[in-house]
This record gives C-alpha cells, structure tokens and sequence, in this order.
C-alpha cells in the first residue's frame, strides 16, 4: 500500500481543500458550581483519504470534539466557534439540518459497542432504517445491501445474523456491526470515538485493520479519538496531541513518534513501554495527574506537570504556532 | 477510565473534608433539604397538639356539651372548630383520634421494621434454611395485596386498637426483611466481615455490629415510607369500618363518620381530613428528603 | 412462547393455593362465627345450623370440602344471606366491579403514560408542571378522601355528577372510574416520565441520533420501546392497587360490586363470603402479574424463554 503517512505525504495532501474545518472549537458545560471548559480553542483541518488522530488522556476533552461537530453534545453544554463540512457550517445547527448529513455523509462509530447498540431492535432494522431515511431505499433493497455490507465487515452467516438481537452477539462483532451500520450510505467522513477501548486486545487489532482497509477503499476522511498510541501508530497518518482541552502539538505520525516537540508528547512517548528496549528501568511515568477541568486560569494548561516549564508558562497561554513541515506546537520553549 | 462521554459531563474531583462518616454527611445532606426540615417541624408540631392538647381541655372527646350541639366554627369560642350533633367538640375529636393514627403508623413502623431487619439482615447473612423460608413466602405472599391478609389477620386477633396493630405489623415486616436481607447478601461477602471474623468476632456479634449498621442507610428510606403505608393502611381500615371500633377513633373513623354526615356538616368530614392530609404530605416530603440524602443509589 | 406462559402460570398455583389455604384457616380460626351473633338461639337449633354448614367436623375435612367446592367454583353458601351460595353473590357483582376496575385500568394507563412522554420531552413545560400537581395528589392523598371530597365539589356544590349510587348511566361511572384510576395515573406518570427521560440519554439513542434518521423515529421508535419496559412491569402491582381501591370506591360511591361484599362479610364474620371475595380478587392479581410478564417478554428480547 502506498505510504500516506510521512510528512511529505501529509504536505502533497494539504494542497485539496478541506473536508472538515475546525476553527477554535471551544465546548463549555454548566454543571452545579458553574461552568467548564472541555474544548478550548481548538482547530483543524481533515482531507478525504487522511486518517486524523486526537490522542489525549481521559479528560482531555476529545471525545467532546466528536461530539460538537455531530451535534450530539449533552443538553448542558453550550459550543462556540465554527465546524464545516464540505463548507456548510455545521456546529450549532438545527436537528433537522443535521439530520440531512449524519448517518449519510458523516457518521460516527462510539465507543462502547455493548451499550451503543438497541437492545430492543433487531440488527436488521437499525441497519436498513438509515438506507430507508437516507437512500430512500424500500426495506428489501435496504436488506440487501446491509447483508452485502456485514459480510464486508466479515460477520459470518450474514443473511442469517442479520436478524437476531445485538445481545446475541460477542463483543468484537457487535462493534463491526457498528463500523458496517456507520458506512452503509458510503460516508466521506467517520469518526471514531475510542473504537477498540472496550474490545478484547485481540480483538482490537483485527478491528482496526478491518477499519483501515474500508475507509482506504472509501477514501473516506477518519477523525479518530483515542488514549491508547499503539492504535494511533496503527492507523493514524497525521496526529493532534490534547491536553486540558487544548492542542498540544500536531504532526505527521511519523514526525510525532521520532521527534516530539512539545514536553506533554515527549512524556507520552516516553512512557510507553516498548518491547525493543533493552535497558532495564522503571516505567516511566509523567508525574501528576490529569488536570480536573475547572474553571480558566491563564498559562499552559501543562505546566503544573511539565519538568522544564518555566516562568512564563504559567502567566502566558502559550498559542499554537505553525513550525516547518506541517507541524505545530504550543509551547514557549519550541520556537521553530 | 472514561473520557467525557454525551449525556454525562464532567464532575469536578473534591476531596470531603477529613474525619466525616458518611452517616454525618447524609445527615447534612438533609438538613439542608428545607421541604424535609420543615415537614418535621410541621409532623412535630401535630404530634405534640395530639398528644398534648387534649389535656388542655377540661372534658374528654366523648363527652357531650348540651348546651353547645352542633355550634358552628368560632376561634374564639370554647369550641373553636365547633361541636357535631352529640355536642362533642370536634377539635378534641380530631386531635384524640390523631393519637391512635400517629402512634399505630410510628409505633406500627417501627415494630415492622426491628422485626423486619433483624430476620432479614441474619437471613441474608447466615443464607440456608433461615433465607430460603424467607425469600418463599415473599414470592409466594407477595401475589396476594396485602390488604387482604390484614383483613384477615385483623379478624383472627379481633377487633381491638391492638388487635388492629398486630395484624398490620404481621403482614408488613416482610418487606424491610426483604430490603435488609438484600443489604446482608452484598455485605457479607465484603472484607471487613472477613476481617471481623478473623479477629474472633461471633457471627452473631458481627450481624448486630457490623451487618445492621451498614443496612441502616436503605432501611431509613424505606421506614419512612413504611410509616406513610402503615398509617394508610389503618385509615383504609377503620374507614371501612373494620379497623378501630368506637368509642374509639382514628382520622380514618372519623372521615368515614364525616362523609357518611357530608350533606349536612362539611366540618365533620373536612377537619379530619386536613389532618390526615396534611401528615400525609410532610411524611411524603420527609420520606423523599430521607431518600435524596441516604439512598446510595441516587449518589 | 407459550411455555413461558404455561410455565408462569404453574408458578402462580402456589400462591394461589397459599392464598386459599390462608383465607381458610384464618376464618376457621377466628373467635366467634356467624352464629355467635346477637340473637339468642337454642342449644339445638345451633346443632343443627352447626351440622348443616359442616362446622362439627374435623378442620380437614371442612377444607377438603372447601377445595372440592372450588374445583366447581362452588364458594359455599353465604351464612349471613341465607337466600344465596357466595357463588350467587359473586356472580352478581363481579361483572359490576370488574367493569369498574377495567375502565380505571385503562384510564390510568393511558392518561399516565400520555402525561409521562410529554412531561419527558417537554420538561418543565405547563403540561409536565400540572402533572407533577396530579402525582403529587393523586399518590399522597388517599382515595377515601378524594372521593368524598370529589362529591362534595362535583355532587353537591356544581351537581353535575351523581353523589353516589349507580345506576348504568354514565354519569353514575366518571367519579368511581377515576377516583380508583387516580393513584395509578399518578404513579404511572411519574414512571413514565422518568424511564422516558433515562431512555434518551441512553448511548443506544445517542447512536441512533447519529444515524440522522429523524427525532420522531428517534423518539417513538428508539427511545420509547426501552422506556415501556418498567411501565409494563408495573401493571401488575397496579392491579393490586385498583383491586384494593376498588373496595373503598365501592363503599363510597355505593357501588353494587363485589367489594362491598368483603366489607360487610369482613364485619359480620360470614366466612365463606370473605373467602370468596379475596380468592377471587386474589386470582384477579395474580392473573395480571402473569399477563404483564408475558407481555415484557414480548418486548425484552433478554428475557429468556428457557
């Protein structure tokens, strides 16, 4: 397969135009003693045929990304700033607005197949009821193609499957029920929400292949979120490091994994523990813990933890800045 | 761990202040409720006037006032709330058949639930024979309304305010058994009781030590609305005419004596009822109040 | 299927059984009986009364006799109206409390969950706030003072509706139908309203607002069919609850059903009578618990059938 992933693959990319635009993104929810912030600031670009990865501890705000751009953000939060599809403002719009474009030319697969499935439903009608509402295709026809497709996600027996309960299923198989109901209408762009979180580890890896080869075939645009780097080394080709809510860095994978700039990658690097390494030493951890969301205070949302944070880091938010090569970083201390 | 995930946003991480039982806490946790505080002020406030407020008057409720038959409403008056066509004043009427209301759906409650927690708690502790009888006879009692079988209790025991509080206690145990038999199950499997019985602990020492005490948070939600069915239940009853016999009187009585004289005298029926009501809706508020502080489910 | 509710239905024999055995030995061993009344009678008239209602032999025997009656639906012959068997008296006025209590059923099943989806999808609106008035009420207050109340207002100060009686005109049925229907509107609304609200915030919904399909396909397709699930559950015990009010309800209104029969057995110590009443009423219940079970069945495919 043709190498997407090295930072002149990402720059050739970057001359199409956009799919998805993120510009300063910015989620805040009101919750009993006031309001948090989740998403701060945050922007960026997806092209077809480019996998993006926003990785980030838990509470970074990720998944809350995800769920701004698909209009499914909880009923207490409150979403700022500009998402486009394929030009159209889509942050903030009307359900029914929405309604025209998820589940046809964007959709989403969530984390937890287990629970994110009806219980109530036969597989057979969620999956036709989005051809029916999309495609406007009659219940026979949909059949078919949801058949064709769950065969495509390598469920065995699939005529016959199709019509049992989700409970009836394992947990691998529920989630390429997911991936199969998420790319029925043939989508330009996915996004994945912790995909492989809740699967089996052997599992995970036959899913995200699956997942790799069907968006390739689709030249489809994947925003993925996940904690876990091994998935984003799997399958991303360009990646945005969060934390508190606000990127860190963002670079071309391999640029990401060979030369972190920014402290919070490095650390995250580092403590990823790596069957190559010879030298016997303790893991080795970032000290702290994630930062609770409360309210804003000015400074780089890391340095609390950040061994080489300095004076400024905490009086000064540190911006994004563009470095060479389609990287970027948000840190005083990486200057180009 | 989960990230923030639609539908449940973030929650901020505070540790509680040093050296606080969450028993204290929930208490806390209800005193702030004011619907709650103020609901026992009120159920305090009519709890006095029925037991102490008759001994203000100089005659007793069955006690006729010649002069004064069926005088109308006057504050200001010997008979405030005035007298029914025996001459009997019908504010004392009330306020003595509060006590029998008040003390059979307390007390009732109570007896109900220290039977109740002690069966259930040991039953679901110890399991066997003890459990299985229990478990048998919810299952197989609980097809049938429990009004029923206080009827019919009601009628073997005979038809005395004793009798009457027998055969409520009797039916109504069962399902603080039950809510404490749960409680033992998922606590006894549970280190500390490993650890008591380790340290030499009997198994009776630990079910009233240990066991009991951990149960009490969901037996004083469900006491509270087990206080509100009793108290119902009597009411039910001695409307019907099956319950408290005169001379006696309970508020459930006195609104069927009311209801039955209801195109004549409004008073008769109203006055009990208010009463009645009232005590209802602060049991209701307090039962409510008890669950948002202790229940651990709802946290 | 149909093993499911076989199977169900021999669960329920115990209890039914318990509750005959119970109801039995209980008026066998109350003090008093129907003879020991007021009315001054001879050592041998009562012999003979004792003889003719098999109260000289052995306690087994009289239950044995009782269970061979019931297999006939015979209940005995009522000892205080000498004229009738119970069976008589039941036949009378069960069609009377039944139709009652279905129309009650209905009532408050339909009013509740209507009121429990709006208040749900509408929170906080005038339609939720004014249900939330009725629960508060209608689970608070009990239904001996409802109704009393309801005919002071509706009877005698506007007269549209008849205090008590029936006569098979329809204005004779609204107050008892919804005096016996208002706790169960109450709680049903409010459990609707609750479950309504936990479905939607379900991941499953959120899935299914992913897909684009719709929010009323969302709503009434996706999210209401997990939300029946606790509604359905609680019909059973709302039986009980309607067979219980119903006795009240026919006191107050004077209804001629089968309640009232319970009431007066209860208090003149007519054995047979109060059997009759609370095994049929018993059987009432326990068919209702097997009904909904069946019909969450239906609807959960977890439930398994095994």
């Amino acid at each position: 397969m043709p190498s997407t992933r090295t930072s002149a693959d990402v720059a050739a990319r970057q001359a199409a135009a956009p799919i998805l635009s993120a510009r300063d993104l910015t989620v805040d929810f009101k919750l009993e003693h006031g309001w948090v912030r989740a998403v701060d600031g945050v922007s960026f670009d997806v092209r077809r045929g480019e996998v993006l990865g926003i990785v980030g501890e838990s509470g970074s705000g990720k998944s809350q990304i995800l769920m701004a751009a698909m209009g499914l953000t909880a009923v207490n939060g409150r979403c700022s700033g500009s998402v486009t599809l394929e030009g159209q403002e889509i942050l903030n719009a009307s359900p029914e607005q929405l309604d025209k474009v998820r589940g046809s030319a964007m959709s989403m697969i969530f984390q937890d197949p287990m629970t994110s499935l009806n219980p109530y439903m036969r597989v057979v009608d969620q999956l036709t009821e989005v051809l029916v509402a999309h495609q406007g295709k009659s219940k026979a026809e949909a059949v078919d193609i949801a058949v064709e497709m769950l065969e495509r996600v390598r469920i065995p027996d699939a005529r016959r499957r199709i019509s049992l309960y989700p409970h009836e299923f394992s947990g691998g198989m529920r989630q390429r029920v997911m991936i199969a109901m998420a790319l029925l209408c043939r989508p330009r762009l996915l996004f994945a929400d912790e995909p492989t979180t809740a699967l089996d580890v052997t599992v995970q890896a036959q899913i995200l292949d699956l997942l790799n080869g069907l968006v390739r075939e689709l030249n489809a645009a994947v925003v993925i979120v996940t904690h876990d780097l091994g998935v984003i080394a799997r399958l991303c080709d360009r990646v945005i490091v969060l934390y508190g809510g606000r990127i860190m860095e963002e670079a071309a994978i391999d640029a990401l994994f060979e030369t972190p700039r920014h402290p919070y990658s490095q650390g995250l690097l580092a403590a990823t523990p790596r069957l190559d390494d010879d030298t016997a030493h303790d893991l080795r951890t970032i000290k702290g813990t994630p930062r609770a969301l409360a309210g804003q205070t000015a400074g780089c949302p890391f340095a609390p933890r950040c061994d080489r944070r300095i004076e400024r880091c905490t009086a000064e938010t540190p911006a994004l800045q563009r470095l060479a090569s389609g990287r970027a970083a948000a840190c005083h201390l990486v200057t180009s | 761990m989960s990230d923030l995930v639609a539908g449940s946003p973030p929650s901020l991480t505070s540790s509680p202040p040093v050296g606080q039982s969450p028993f204290k806490a929930s208490w806390r946790r209800f005193s702030r409720n004011k619907l709650a505080v103020g609901s026992m002020l009120i159920l305090a406030l009519i709890t006095m006037a029925c037991f102490a407020g008759p001994l203000f008057f100089p005659y007793g409720p069955q006690d006729a006032d010649f002069e004064n038959i069926s005088a109308p409403m006057n504050l200001f008056s010997i008979h405030p709330f005035g007298t029914d066509e025996f001459g009997r004043d019908l504010l004392l009427l009330v306020l003595d058949g509060g006590q029998v209301s008040l003390a059979v759906g307390f007390f009732g409650a109570f007896v109900a639930v220290l039977i109740g927690v002690i069966y259930g708690a040991t039953a679901g502790y110890v399991g066997g024979r003890l459990d299985n009888f229990l478990m048998r006879t919810v299952d197989v009692l609980y097809g049938i309304p429990y009004f029923f079988l206080v009827v019919l209790i009601n009628i073997v025991v005979g038809r005395t305010t004793g009798g009457l509080f027998v055969s409520i206690v009797v039916v109504l145990w069962l399902t603080p058994a039950v809510i404490a038999r749960g409680q033992a199950v998922s606590l006894r499997h549970r280190e500390f009781v490993d650890a008591a019985r380790a340290g030499g602990m009997t198994e009776g020492q630990i079910i009233l030590h240990h066991i009991v005490p951990n149960s009490l948070n969901v037996v004083i939600v469900y006491s509270s609305l087990l206080v509100l069915e009793v108290m119902l239940t009597e009411s039910f009853l001695s409307f019907l005419g099956i319950g408290i016999q005169p001379p006696a009187a309970s508020w459930g009585s006195l609104i069927d004596d009311g209801a039955a004289a209801m195109e004549t005298d409004l008073r008769l029926l109203l006055l009990p009822c208010s009463f009645l009501v009232v005590t209802l809706f602060c049991l209701n508020f307090i039962a409510d109040g008890l669950r948002d502080a202790f229940d651990p489910n709802e946290r | 299927m149909l093993a499911f509710s076989i199977r169900r239905i021999f669960g329920a024999i115990p209890t039914l059984f318990a509750l005959i055995t119970i109801s039995f030995f209980v008026m066998r061993v109350a003090p008093g009986g129907p003879f020991s009344g007021n009315r001054k009678i001879t050592e041998a008239v009562l012999a003979n009364l004792n003889k003719a209602y098999h109260l000289d032999e052995p306690i087994w025997m009289q239950f044995g006799r009782y269970l061979w009656g019931l297999a006939q639906f015979d209940f005995g012959p009522s000892m205080k109206y000498r004229d009738y068997s119970v069976t008589e008296l039941i036949v009378q006025g069960l069609p009377v409390s039944i139709e009652v209590g279905l129309w009650a059923m209905l009532l408050a099943t339909v009013a509740g969950i209507v009121l429990g989806i709006v208040g749900a999808l509408r929170r906080n609106g005038m339609t939720d706030l004014s249900a939330g008035v009725i629960a508060m009420v209608g689970l608070a207050v009990p239904n001996f003072v409802i109704g009393p109340l309801l005919q002071i207002m509706f009877g005698l100060e506007l007269k549209w509706l008849p205090i008590a009686g029936w006569d098979g005109s329809i204005n004779a049925k609204i107050l008892p139908i919804l005096v016996l229907a208002l706790p169960n509107i109450a709680y049903i609304s409010r459990l609707t309203r609750a479950s309504m609200i936990e479905s939607l915030r379900t991941n499953y919904v959120r899935t299914a607002r992913a897909k684009g399909i719709g929010a009323r396909r969302v709503i009434w397709k996706h999210a209401l069919t997990g939300a029946m699930l606790p509604v359905i559950a609680y019909l059973g015990p709302a039986t009980a609850i309607t067979v219980t009010g119903s006795v009240i309800v026919e006191q107050i209104f004077g209804i001629p059903g089968i309640g009232r029969y319970f009431v007066e057995g209860a208090a003149n110590r007519d054995y047979p009578l109060v059997m009759g009443v609370t095994i049929i009423y018993g059987g009432i219940v326990i068919l209702a618990n097997i009904v909904t079970d069946v019909a969450r069945g239906i609807i959960d495919p977890k439930v398994s059938y095994e």
